[in-house]
């Protein structure tokens, strides 16, 4: 188990006050001026060395990524972006960073603006977090009052913060999207090239990165990139927040190592799995975006990026998901189906159509109500709609219905022979939406 | 997608405009933009429309928001219609969201969803005291603390149908009510206490500064290793061995690389006919103007012979070699990051 004195999060249940001398107190801009004089190289530099791979759910390396940015300005302003905007189901780790642990948030955007040359930077909050909103912004205005940030602040470094608030978009988790509805759109993806790092917000260079990976930075410069590294695995380093939701018996948030295994990780912080580790059917353990993983596979693996990946899974954003043995499998996935359904931008036709039917193939399977070749077709459309949009979702409608079939075919095929084999009257046709 | 229309007409109000108090605000948060960029500020200024008339938004504050920002009406409608959190149609006085998306349907979200069935029933229609309407809405970010409902703009965690029914009640009868978790709960601490970050260190302020001893070290260091250096050249000068000469390539390998020393890296080994051929390349395209016009029937076929075989070594030494194939640029290059351009003299052997 991760100590104590290693966890960045160190107000993760708001057990403290949030305010700006009791972060101080917990170690938040402390010595800030020192880490912006070592220069911009040194904080790239040494956020490289630390491995930190995005929080976000595509784990790109954000050293790497604050690099991306032009060295030199070329009269267009750099900003800097934070994707508040948390909806992935299960996720719920960003929530606590805002309300409890706000001025680690405020800090590493100074940071990350610092070493990309923006002066300005624009969290974007999802528009469900009222409360989350208002703590921020209380935070900001402490930051503001303590002249921390701003056009004339102690660093010597003129830099702005703004919150910006949603209206309820899973889309506008999507970086490119985030900007559009920033920019006062309708969040649909672009098309990218152009990147971010070259065309973002208002035209002008932009990095956009969840708010985890920019509340950890500051405390990554202060302890050093090698003290971040030597935490979890190769290329899987670090503490992580893990959102353990469902059928355990105390879900929870909890920073771990990355790469702690599954069981230990429900078994020590989570109470234990609900029913006994018998009792455990499947996890989702990225959030609903990714595969599902059976019992058997995911109980002794390593939560990290790439051993999920080999599972044919992914870390994501972290959100372990644990479904238990008395969980309808099918009809599970169907509400996935459903969500992305709802949530699909409308945009490209694979992904407004493709979810739509996906979802309602996958109602009838769940009651049983389909031809067991419709399992081969039902996979072929995802594979279809995967890769063939602008942005991941119609990827992330596929995949769970495609870890559903690698790993949960016999269920499907045995709900459909009972189906046949009972006498049902004629099914009530549904139209297309 | 989500289907959504603006209520019917008889339900739109007949005029909005924003409250002073309202206004001014509004004026902030245009301000946060650059200049020319107030459009950002629609969804801010869309949402205390909604706020200020009674929790959902009528056509007449789409088009009062577009000429306060400057916009085509259809861009507001637009954005207005794409964002689910806008209620176009009239709500009850607590508009209950409650989140059906797998964490929350795993752990009940289904009882509840039965209990507001039963309770108020259809979604989407306010109750006959106009208290109450209801809505299954997506993951609202609140997974460990499942299944949870949003009421107006306060989030309930940790509900049963029994919760969430005395919290109706109580909403309904307006006594006060515990925001967040029903059970006891912080915020997403694990039930009953938390075993982690009970270390009192955290909090007493012992951890300020103590991260700075880390440069005092690297300083030391430092110190330390320009010392070192300073006697490692006089070593060198007392020890005068020919040092390995540098292969001049931006990669640092030395010069002497033999098949053995790449095969011990993993590397595929390379035939020394191979090795001729890269180094001839290099050598003649540096100096093109002595050799190309010479026998151009000659380079055409040594290129024909050359992608055949793969290798070409019974050409005069400044003839133009054939074009490189793949064993002739592996022959030169370490990692295919480095393989050598063949008009680049720097970087062959």
């Amino acid at each position: 188990m991760l100590a104590d004195q290693d966890r960045i999060f160190t107000n993760l249940y708001g057990l403290h006050s949030p305010g700006l001398d009791a972060a101080k107190q917990r170690g938040a801009w402390d010595g800030t001026k020192f880490l912006l004089e070592m220069g911009r190289d040194w904080i790239i530099d040494e956020m490289k060395q630390s491995g930190l791979r995005g929080r976000g759910g595509a784990g790109f390396p954000t050293g790497l990524k604050w690099s991306f940015m032009p060295k030199k300005s070329d009269g267009r302003p750099h900003y800097l972006v934070v994707n508040a905007d948390e909806s992935e189901p299960g996720t719920c780790k960003d929530r606590e960073i805002m309300r409890h642990d706000p001025h680690l948030l405020i800090e590493g955007c100074m940071l990350a603006s610092f070493a990309m040359a923006a002066h300005a930077c624009y969290i974007y909050i999802r528009g469900e977090y009222v409360a989350e909103k208002h703590a921020l912004q209380r935070a900001v205005d402490e930051a503001y009052a303590a002249r921390l940030v701003g056009k004339d602040n102690v660093h010597g470094y003129p830099f702005d913060i703004y919150v910006h608030h949603g209206a309820g978009a899973y889309i506008c988790g999507e970086e490119t999207a985030l900007l559009e509805s920033l920019e006062g759109k309708k969040g649909m993806p672009r098309l990218k090239p152009p990147f971010p790092a070259n065309m973002g917000l208002y035209g002008c260079p932009t990095t956009v990165n969840n708010v985890e990976s920019i509340a950890v930075a500051g405390t990554i410069l202060r302890r050093g990139g090698a003290w971040f590294a030597g935490l979890g695995g190769k290329n899987n380093t670090g503490t992580k927040l893990f959102c353990v939701s469902g059928h355990v018996n105390k879900p929870c948030n909890v920073e771990e190592e990355l790469g702690i295994t599954f069981r230990e990780l429900v078994d020590k912080h989570c109470g234990g799995m609900r029913g006994g580790w018998d009792n455990l059917l499947c996890s989702i353990p990225g959030g609903s975006s990714v595969p599902l993983v059976p019992a058997e596979q995911i109980i002794d693996a390593k939560m990290d990026f790439d051993t999920l990946k080999n599972l044919g899974s992914g870390l994501g954003t972290a959100a372990v998901i644990v479904l238990d043995r008395s969980t309808d499998i099918v009809s599970a996935i169907a509400r996935i189906a459903y969500f992305y359904k709802h949530e699909s931008c409308g945009q490209c036709t694979p992904c407004r159509e493709g979810t739509g039917w996906m979802w309602r193939v996958m109602l009838r399977m769940a009651e049983g109500r389909a031809q067991r070749r419709e399992i081969d077709m039902l996979l072929d459309v995802t594979k279809q709609i995967e890769g063939h949009t602008i942005c991941a979702l119609g990827d992330a409608a596929a995949w769970p219905i495609q870890g559903l079939i690698r790993h949960f075919r016999p269920e499907i095929e045995k709900r459909i022979d009972r189906y046949s084999a009972n006498p049902h009257s004629d099914p009530v046709p549904m139209a297309a939406e | 997608m989500a289907n959504r229309r603006l209520a019917p007409a008889s339900e739109q109000p007949a005029a909005f405009a924003f409250s002073s108090e309202n206004a001014d605000w509004a004026k902030g948060q245009i301000e946060k933009y650059p200049e020319g960029r107030q459009a950002s500020a629609v969804i801010p200024l869309l949402w205390k429309a909604q706020e200020q008339n009674g929790g959902w938004l009528p056509q007449k504050a789409i088009e009062a928001v577009a000429d306060e920002l400057g916009m085509p009406h259809i861009r507001v409608l637009e954005v207005a219609t794409f964002y689910t959190m806008f209620a176009l149609e009239p709500v009850g006085k607590f508009w209950i969201q409650l989140c059906g998306t797998v964490p929350c349907d795993s752990c009940g979200a289904r009882g509840l969803k039965d209990y507001l069935h039963h309770r108020l029933g259809a979604p989407g229609h306010v109750s006959a005291d106009g208290n109450f309407s209801w809505l299954e809405v997506e993951c609202l970010g609140a997974c460990c603390n499942a299944p949870m409902a949003q009421i107006n703009q306060d989030y309930y965690e940790d509900l049963t149908p029994d919760l969430l029914g005395k919290l109706m009640d109580d909403l309904a009868a307006g006594r006060p009510v515990k925001i967040g978790s029903q059970v006891g709960r912080t915020s997403s601490e694990p039930l009953g206490g938390a075993d982690t970050l009970t270390d009192a260190t955290l909090f007493d302020g012992s951890r300020v500064g103590a991260w700075r001893k880390r440069f005092e070290q690297k300083d030391e260091e430092n110190e330390a290793g320009k010392a070192e250096a300073a006697s490692s050249e006089q070593r060198a000068a007392s020890d005068p061995k020919p040092a390995r000469p540098d292969a001049g390539r931006a990669v640092g390998t030395s010069a002497t690389d033999a098949p053995a020393q790449r095969a011990a890296a993993g590397e595929t080994p390379v035939k020394a006919g191979d090795k001729v051929d890269a180094a001839d390349r290099t050598e003649s395209t540096a100096q093109p103007n002595k050799s190309a016009p010479a026998a151009p029937e000659t380079i055409a076929k040594a290129e024909a012979a050359g992608a055949e075989a793969g290798t070409q070594s019974a050409l005069p030494r400044n003839e133009p070699p054939p074009q490189p194939v793949n064993s002739g640029a592996s022959a030169d290059a370490p990692a295919p990051a480095s393989a050598p351009h063949p008009s680049d003299p720097k970087k062959g052997n």
